[in-house]
């Protein structure tokens, strides 16, 4: 499932980096962090949906401890 | 201005005003000679140095040190730490203090262009309905949201609001801003019967509508997702940045070790050669490419979107930009799609002949009769006898006088002696009381825009194909007219593919193709070219669908500003390479041999990196 989140990403760099991160956790399908318009898609197996998008997000904060989410 | 910069903002302000005086004192003064008999003297300025230092890198500080603690060696935060503290270590304090307060200033900068940016895009995501009045079936209103209204429902739409959703009006009639989706700022007029699209905004009178289409499917919808997703698709420049960032960073910090170590080692002037090291970190940022090529693309697409142009990637527009070969299909794209008085012949009874035409074909609602109608301003008495001889014309009896208005085999009909033109188009004879009078050619006219919009692509150096159904001479005409490279007639639907498919063969690798169409029977044709254009195709979903760039409205100058504004964008984007690559790697250079004093790489860092996002905001402005 492909779910659309507003997030918090403070450079160009970091969203890059952001998103090589989320890309690498297991479980992620696909996902783009756009620093732009703030926002990130992210595509996750419904079933599991919760549990890889924590981790993902967990993976996003080590390299870039600004970056936040909003739900 | 957002919390998080005003905060940034007074930071500087109040660092600058500490850091100037101190700077002036030291230089006149120096500071290190204050305390008078002791060697310990530079203890002084580097403690005052040190606190402003703090002031304004504090939240640096502690990214650096959460960053380092994960591993992030070549973090930016980091290295500007380190060059920092390197200028503190060779007694550089007023530069040390310096080089925070320009990254921090650059950095402010940097924001807010990209919080302008992004604020124009918000103003376009303006077009977003809040709310629908739904009419349930005993008369009750209710105000919902658009998203839970369902298709065959009533909504009513009241003057100055926004219409929610695609429908078709039931009640009413008004006259509707279309701006925020077209750029057009000329109200249209809509009555009973009329589809409306959502996103425009009801200006005079209460209409009701019927929904046509869920949110989901609505123009309004289907628009804001497009623009909001566009910068997800890349384009070669930014995934050449990116490629870049990553690699330009670790290999300049790499050298600065290197330079310093081997530089030390052999000439034992450690001091010099530090300072030379610490060039290459405060250069080593990459930031000003890595900002200003997205900035670039997002602030083109987010401008052209508010004129009606919809960009579906940064991709689009570059490779839009690169094509040179433009495919057209000629109804509705090229030409208007709609019949007119094209010529009448002899010119000198051009009144009378369209007079008499207008009273045979009075009660015709065929485009070729509406044409006649519209050209001759005329409108004929009631009382006229009208015969219709299928596929020939009309006579009409008025009064004494018989009038014959057709094609050659009417008059042939009647024993009107005349001679057929070898005109290209529908020719209407028309003829009075069995002497001939003239004919009148008719057309698909040509828009007027299309002159421009091909010549300006001609000179550009792009080849242009138009694609028609048409016969020969109808598509031949077009095509000398408008003096395009090519032309291709009498072709099917399906012909159209194939057509497309020999030209995509027929190019070298490189080329790209753009196909425009209007996006009604040329899905197929707009999915398999290189980038596919749709015209006033708001309406249908498959045309969004299978194009990369939609214009809103149907008019060719869109195309022709898509064309400029990809051109413009494009050019800035390299411009912004070229500068930022080539001013780094000259102060690098610059520092191996001990040329460039650290102002200078300061200024390769922030300075550049500021150029190239007001030279970014430049994109997408076409006068």
């Amino acid at each position: 499932m492909k779910k659309t989140y507003k997030i918090e990403v403070d450079c160009a760099v970091c969203a890059g980096k952001v998103q090589d991160a989320m890309s690498k956790v297991e479980g992620v399908n696909s996902v783009t962090v756009n620093f732009m318009t703030q926002k990130m898609i992210i595509d996750i197996d419904d079933e599991k949906f919760d549990e890889v998008l924590k981790k993902a997000i967990k993976a996003a904060k080590r390299v870039e401890s600004d970056f936040e989410v909003y739900f | 201005m957002s919390k998080k910069l005003k905060k940034r903002l007074i930071r500087i302000i109040i660092t600058a005003s500490l850091y100037l005086p101190i700077l002036i004192a030291d230089k006149i003064i120096n500071l290190s000679t204050v305390i008078p008999n002791t060697d310990l003297g530079w203890l002084l300025p580097l403690s005052i140095y040190v606190v402003i230092y703090l002031i304004i890198a504090y939240d640096i500080l502690i990214k650096a040190g959460k960053n380092i603690i994960r591993g992030q060696v070549f973090d930016e935060n980091f290295l500007m730490i380190v060059a920092t503290f390197g200028a503190f270590v060779i007694m550089e304090f007023p530069e040390a203090v310096a080089v925070m307060l320009f990254y921090q200033v650059g950095e402010f900068f940097q924001d807010l262009a990209v919080g302008k940016s992004r604020q124009s895009i918000a103003e376009l995501m303006d077009i977003r309905p809040d709310f629908a009045n739904l009419i349930h079936e005993n008369g009750e209103i209710e105000v919902t949201d658009p998203e839970l209204v369902e298709v065959g429902q009533i909504i009513r739409v009241e003057p100055g609001e926004k219409i929610p959703l695609d429908g078709t009006i039931i009640r009413g009639s008004t006259s509707i801003d279309a701006r925020a989706l077209t750029g057009e700022s000329l109200p249209v007029d809509v009555v009973e019967g009329s589809d409306v699209i959502s996103g425009t905004i009801n200006l005079s009178s209460s209409i009701d509508i019927e929904v046509k289409k869920a949110y989901q499917d609505s123009a309004v919808n289907k628009i804001l997702e497009l623009v909001e997703n566009s910068t997800n698709v890349k384009s070669k420049q930014e995934n050449f940045i990116t490629k870049f960032a990553k690699w330009y960073t670790p290999i300049v910090v790499i050298s600065a070790v290197l330079l310093i170590l081997i530089g030390s080692l052999v000439t034992k002037d450690w001091m010099n050669w530090v300072s030379r090291g610490l060039n290459f970190l405060v250069v080593s940022c990459p930031c000003a490419i890595v900002i200003s090529v997205p900035l670039s693309f997002f602030t083109s697409i987010g401008k052209a979107a508010k004129i009606g142009i919809l960009i579906k990637g940064s991709m689009y527009l570059e490779n839009f930009n690169r094509a040179k070969t433009f495919v057209f299909d000629k109804t509705g794209t090229l030409t208007k799609g709609n019949f007119a008085v094209s010529e009448v012949i002899p010119k000198y009874r051009r009144e009378e002949i369209l007079k008499y035409a207008a009273i045979c074909e009075g009660q015709s609602n065929h485009p070729i009769a509406m044409s006649i109608k519209k050209e001759a301003d005329y409108v004929a008495n009631s009382d006229v006898i009208l015969t219709n001889i299928p596929g020939e014309g009309v006579a009409a009896k008025d009064g004494k006088k018989v009038i014959l208005c057709g094609n050659a085999k009417l008059l042939s009909r009647y024993g009107v002696k005349f001679e057929e033109t070898n005109k290209v188009g529908t020719c209407v004879y028309v003829a009075i009381n069995s002497e001939y009078l003239g004919v009148i050619i008719i057309k698909d006219e040509v828009k007027e825009e299309a002159y421009d919009a091909i010549n300006y692509l001609s000179k550009e150096g792009i080849k242009t194909i138009m694609l028609s159904g048409d016969n020969e001479e109808v598509a031949k005409d077009v095509a000398d007219k408008l003096k395009l490279s090519e032309y291709h007639a009498s072709l099917l639907p399906q012909d159209k593919v194939l057509k497309l498919d020999e030209i995509l063969s027929s190019k070298k690798e490189n080329e790209l193709v753009v196909y425009v169409g209007d996006g009604i029977n040329d899905a197929p044709v707009l999915a398999r070219s290189d980038i596919g254009v749709s015209m006033g195709g708001v309406g249908s979903d498959a045309a969004i669908e299978a194009s990369d760039i939609v214009l809103i409205n149907d008019n060719l100058n869109s195309l022709l500003l898509t064309k400029k504004i990809a051109k413009k964008t494009i050019t800035i984007v390299y411009e912004n390479i070229i500068f930022a690559i080539g001013v780094k790697v000259a102060i690098l250079i610059l520092s191996i041999f001990g040329l460039a004093p650290i102002w200078l790489a300061i200024f390769g860092d922030v300075g550049v990196a500021l150029l190239c996002v007001f030279n970014a905001m430049r994109s997408g402005k076409i006068k």
